[in-house]
């Protein structure tokens, strides 16, 4: 597969890639604690 | 495997990559792209009809449950304006105020958003109905389907009435408050459904009359493109005549007290001496229509009050 990127352009790519995974792994995260908090609550009740 | 130009996938102007040539299946957007998709600005008027509606509801709802509501509110919204997005990046890209969003800029590609705005629609409907009820998540799914179908697909390109009915997607939040505390809904959610349904016309026409240029540009049968400036102000001024007195009918109907009467009184005559200004003015070109702009800034500020003295009201009444 050709990708002719100059360096610039490819740590241009490198950085939004790395600001999705970021937000990704962000909400998967808070995704977790919802459902921690969402079983808890219906607990109590 | 042969690479492809990012013409060919439209994000030929993601910044930094214009006439690169890149594999398929690779996104160039960064995270404030999947955000701008959500439309944040109507987002946050839909979790504050919301919160308002949760906030008046009689009844008791824990603090986790209330945030996993509004939460779930304004992710299905957020859902809504992605794939409304999706559907409408063609005209999009014509039209000077919207050019810039992801899809029509290039850096999000179709299929990403359709996929992001279906995944966020099914998980914020599923999350309302497990964590909150499933009167709430119903009413959740209903709205979403409303405005990425109804709305976006079947009214907008079609109807100069696109917005009237089309409204309604945006007044659902209220019910969903209303119905994720005391898990029906009665009639003070209702008059707030009609509060925003009857508001959205004078709000969006006003702001199609000093845009129309753009619409007209984009092919999308808004009233004053269709009908003209005069039976678009006319239309307005009807509206308002309609919607200040429903405001009044929730105090009227003694489902609120003194504050909220009060306060839907006296924004309601400031509403219909704005719209009065409106439906005298004559002008045809944008640079000339003062009185349409400060409607439309008005008409925020309006419904922003009006829900405000709702909390209020029931704050310091009950």
């Amino acid at each position: 597969m050709k990708v002719d990127w100059t360096p610039e352009q490819t740590n241009e790519f490198n950085r939004r890639r790395r600001s999705r995974n970021l937000a990704l792994g962000l909400f998967l995260g808070c995704l977790v604690i919802l459902f921690f908090g969402i079983t808890v609550v219906r607990m109590i009740k | 495997m042969a690479s492809r130009s990012l013409t060919g996938v439209g994000v030929a102007a993601a910044p930094g990559f214009a006439a690169v040539v890149a594999p398929p299946g690779v996104s160039f957007a960064d995270w404030r792209d999947y955000l701008a998709l959500l439309k944040p600005r109507v987002m946050s008027l839909v979790v504050f009809s919301a919160a308002c509606a949760l906030l008046t509801a009689p009844g008791h709802i824990h603090p986790f449950t209330a945030f996993v509501a509004i939460l779930c509110v304004a992710v299905g919204a957020g859902a809504a304006g992605a794939l409304n997005q999706y559907y409408e990046a063609d005209i999009d890209a014509l039209m000077k105020r919207t050019a810039d969003r992801p899809l029509p800029a290039g850096r999000v590609a179709p299929e990403e958003a359709l996929a992001f705005g279906v995944a966020l629609a099914v998980g914020s409907v599923a999350v309302m109905g497990l964590g909150v009820n499933w009167l709430a998540a119903a009413i959740l799914a209903g709205s979403i389907l409303f405005y990425a179908v109804v709305y976006t697909v079947w009214l907008k390109r079609r109807t100069p009435q696109n917005i009237v009915i089309g409204g309604a997607a945006g007044a659902f939040p209220p019910l969903i408050g209303w119905a994720a505390v005391t898990g029906d809904v009665t009639t003070l959610p209702w008059l707030m459904f009609a509060i925003i349904f009857l508001w959205t016309p004078p709000h969006f026409w006003s702001l199609a009359l000093f845009m129309e240029a753009d619409y007209a540009k984009a092919g999308v049968p808004m009233l004053p493109v269709v009908a003209g400036e005069a039976a678009t102000r006319r239309q307005i001024m009807l509206y308002t005549l309609v919607l200040v007195p429903v405001t009044v009918l929730p105090w009227l109907l003694g489902l609120t007290g003194w504050v909220y009467g009060a306060t839907a009184i006296a924004t309601g005559a400031i509403f219909i001496v704005r719209a009065m200004a409106v439906a005298r003015n004559t002008a045809t070109r944008a640079a000339e229509m003062a009185p349409e702009k400060r409607l439309f800034k008005y008409s925020l500020l309006y419904l922003f009050l009006i829900f405000a003295a709702l909390v209020a009201d029931h704050v310091i009444l009950s």
